[in-house]
């Protein structure tokens, strides 16, 4: 007799997974084949002894959906545990970028002020651009990113979002 | 000590003869010859040379339904691989346990575009429960031992082990199946929580009109689930109702059995579906041939769910109590907390109930107009049903509107004797699964129910029936159409029968000699006892032709995009306003 909520959540999932060939084919498929939304994964071992990876994985989708997401994701065979950031507390999530800005005059000095302000480093500089790189949420990259596209923005390269929850305990 | 070495091929076997294989269904190439090199070698695993690697799959999942074992498969690479996709996909929709071993060009050659290479473990990701591809020798023996393990564990489901050929030709030291660990990660959850199960029991206790609906994954639990099942459904006094894959779960005759639900199920059965206020669903899976409409599924009712799989709890239908574990271990508990809390349902309640559901039965739903003219495809599985019951008998299906009547007319008593192709719906399913199931079952009785064009789709198997002495029976309903097909164009298309004629059809019997099988064609609603009892006293492959109405529909039908209390009962209700311009989009 429960009605199903209809509201669009955004979670981010922390998937983790034996390191063998073809278990990020097995994740992405799983997403492609059943229509689900990645907004952004990220992938790499954690664990060298045991060879676990760990996926950090951004979706979107109706609390039903998420919840079969999950549901499919533990399916798996070569997934240890899926953990839901976003409902299980505190996190912190960043994502890193490399932000490449080409431009002369009052845009370079623009360009390299607003970098001071959201504590981007150079990490590369010739006579007519800078390679920015970036650490934060993603909001605060998205707005680096904006305030950048009329200063000469040529490139950019995002790692998408790694996650961790807050306090002392392992996921 | 060291342990003897041997070739991977060998490795294979052994471990395939640990896990109690003793028939594999499989068809030869380049790249699994070592493997039939060390198959000719020993006497303990038979082969059955099927005559396409679709049918080996089949015949693997008619034999792993009807007894309750993991299937065995074995193919070539390349275009032994794909041809098997089919059968793999209609494993995984159906929770049936294969392992598929496959073969592979060597591993130093594997991305280069070899003679026969296919990207296996690519291709057949999707459509199985998991898959390996081996690169190392020393990986051999454990991947097979586990890839056993996933198949039957859980929700079971198809496994496909790739295997490259130097692989199966290096040496090397075989690990028995006790010396593999416990599975890193897949464990699934047996025993369901046992808080939820009392609050599940506590709405049961105080239901007024309550349902079990019950699937394939009371059948996949095991003969056991199966009777628990059956006693705690008397104990409760409750009706119960099955979906394509449950039927047998739950002795078909009972008087408290509704018979099937959903798309083509009885009209008592979807609309106690409809209008209950507790449902019991246990190991079924609200798919869209049982909920119809989903916004008008059930409106009413408190939804319990046990499943062996979360991703099947709250899928398409919010649910409020579920409850994962393996169905056995939930009805026990189920029972107990049942009998420790004494419950029992309001007796008026209950009564009204019953009879609410006596008068719609007393509708009839499954009736039919005979004639002495025609054979009615109803009719002809009445027959066989008759003459068949008392005995040991298997029924297959192809997929069509034979398929329907099969299961609306053939009574299943007892799990595991009915093996039909429910989740993908696959054409050509029916006469390699009978094969598979009477490898397991040589004295029984096994037939398929085919439909005219299914059974075209892998009749190349007569020959595999006939080599190895299978007497399986097709008893094809011949209606000269893909019934199924003329039925919705009947029914959305205006009548327009747009290529679903069975042109140029064989004179099957005419086949069956040419295979040195047996055939029979029966036209006569006369004849029809006489034609069925001369196929069953044959110990030969049997083809019986049955020239069937070509004009019957299968009723009763939600049509797609309706809900449980829209049904269309028979012709007269079949008017062109019947379906609406959005079920026109569904499947
Ligand atoms: C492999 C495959 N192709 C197509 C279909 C679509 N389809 C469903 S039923 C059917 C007609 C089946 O005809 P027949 O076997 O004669 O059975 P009938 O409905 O006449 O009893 C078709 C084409 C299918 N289910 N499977
Ligand atoms: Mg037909």
């Amino acid at each position: 007799m429960s009605m199903p909520s209809e509201t669009i959540e955004t979670h981010t999932l922390s998937v983790l997974v034996d390191n063998e060939s073809g278990v990020l084919a097995r994740v992405v498929g799983l997403f492609s084949g059943r229509g689900y939304n990645i907004e952004s994964l990220t992938v790499a071992e954690v664990d060298t002894r045991s060879r676990l990876s760990r996926i950090t994985l951004v979706t979107s989708g109706t609390p039903m959906i998420i919840e079969q997401i999950k549901a499919q994701l533990g399916r798996l065979v070569p997934v240890h545990t899926v953990r839901d950031l976003t409902v299980e507390g505190p996190m912190v999530s960043r994502e890193l970028a490399l932000i490449k800005v080409a431009g002369t005059g009052e845009r370079r000095v623009e360009s390299l002020r607003i970098a001071d302000i959201f504590r981007a480093r150079v990490v590369d500089s010739t006579n007519d651009s800078f390679v920015f790189e970036i650490v934060g949420k993603t909001g605060k990259v998205e707005a680096f990113i904006k305030l950048m596209e009329p200063l000469g923005l040529v490139d950019i390269s995002r790692t998408g979002v790694a996650a961790i929850a807050r306090g002392s305990e392992g996921l | 000590m060291s342990a003897e070495t041997m070739p991977g091929a060998k490795m294979v076997l052994k471990a395939l003869s640990e896990q109690g294989v003793d028939v594999i269904f499989g068809y030869p190439g380049g790249a699994v010859l070592p493997i039939y090199d060390e198959l000719f070698q020993q006497n303990q695993i038979r082969h059955v040379l099927v005559r396409h690697e679709q049918a080996a799959v089949h015949a693997a999942e008619g034999y792993a339904r009807s007894t309750g074992k993991v299937g065995c498969v074995l193919v070539t690479s390349g275009p032994g691989s794909t041809n098997a996709v089919t059968g793999l996909t209609d494993a995984l929709m159906d929770s049936i346990p294969v392992v598929c071993l496959t073969g592979q060009v060597a591993t130093h050659l594997i991305g280069n575009d070899a003679f026969q290479e296919a990207d296996t473990t690519g291709i057949t990701r999707p459509c199985t429960k998991h898959n390996y591809l081996v690169k190392r020798l020393d990986d051999l023996s454990r991947v097979i031992h586990e890839a056993f393990y996933v198949a039957r564990s859980g929700r079971p489901g198809p496994v496909v082990v790739d295997l490259p050929k130097d692989i199966l030709l290096g040496k090397g030291t075989y690990v028995p199946m006790n010396r593999v660990g416990k599975h890193r990660t897949y464990q699934p959850q047996m025993k369901g929580d046992l808080k939820a199960i009392e609050t599940a029991v506590a709405h049961m206790a105080a239901a007024r009109r309550p349902l079990f609906y019950v699937g394939g994954g009371v059948i996949n639990s095991g003969p056991a689930a199966c009777q628990l099942l059956t006693q705690f459904v008397r104990t409760t006094g409750f009706p119960l109702t099955s979906t394509l894959m449950g039927l047998g779960a739950y002795p078909g005759s009972d008087p408290q059995s509704l018979g099937m639900v959903g798309m083509h199920g009885t009209y008592e059965a979807n609309l106690a579906m409809h209008d209950c206020d507790v449902m019991i669903c246990i190991g079924a899976r609200f798919d869209d041939r049982v909920t119809g409409r989903l916004d008008a599924f059930s409106p009413g009712s408190t939804k319990i769910h046990v499943d062996i799989d979360p991703s099947s709890i709250n899928k398409n239908v919010a649910v409020d109590v579920p409850i994962i574990g393996d169905v056995a271990h939930v009805l026990e508990d189920m029972m107990k907390v049942w009998k420790a809390t004494q419950a029992r349902p309001e007796k008026a309640a209950m009564e009204s109930w019953w009879k609410q559901i006596a008068t719609w039965r007393k509708r009839d739903c499954l009736a039919y107009k005979t004639t002495d003219k025609i054979i009615k495809p109803q009719f002809a599985i009445q027959r066989l049903y008759e003459a068949t019951r008392d005995r040991e008998t298997y029924i297959t299906t192809e997929v069509g509107q034979h398929q329907m009547w099969a299961a609306q007319f053939y009574t299943f008593e007892h799990p595991n004797r009915w093996m039909t192709s429910g989740g993908l719906g696959t054409m050509g399913y029916g006469y390699p699964a009978a094969m598979g199931v009477q490898m397991a079952h040589p004295e029984a009785l096994v037939v398929d129910i085919a439909g005219e064009a299914s059974f075209m789709m892998n009749m190349q198997e007569i020959a595999t029936c006939v080599q190895y002495k299978l007497p399986v029976k097709a008893f094809i309903l011949n209606n000269e159409y893909m019934g199924m097909v003329r039925q919705w164009q009947e029914l959305l298309h205006g009548g327009r029968y747009s290529e679903s004629h069975s042109t140029a059809l064989p004179d099957f019997v005419k086949l069956a000699d040419s295979f040195g099988a047996h055939g029979i064609m029966v036209d006569d609603p006369a004849k029809l006892d006489e034609a069925i009892a001369e196929m069953i006293a044959i110990d030969k492959p049997v083809l019986m032709d049955v020239r069937v109405d070509p004009a019957e529909n299968c009723f009763p039908m939600i049509p797609s995009g309706r809900a449980h209390n829209e049904m269309l009962l028979g012709p007269e209700d079949a008017g062109d306003d019947a379906i609406s311009d959005d079920g026109r989009m569904l499947v």
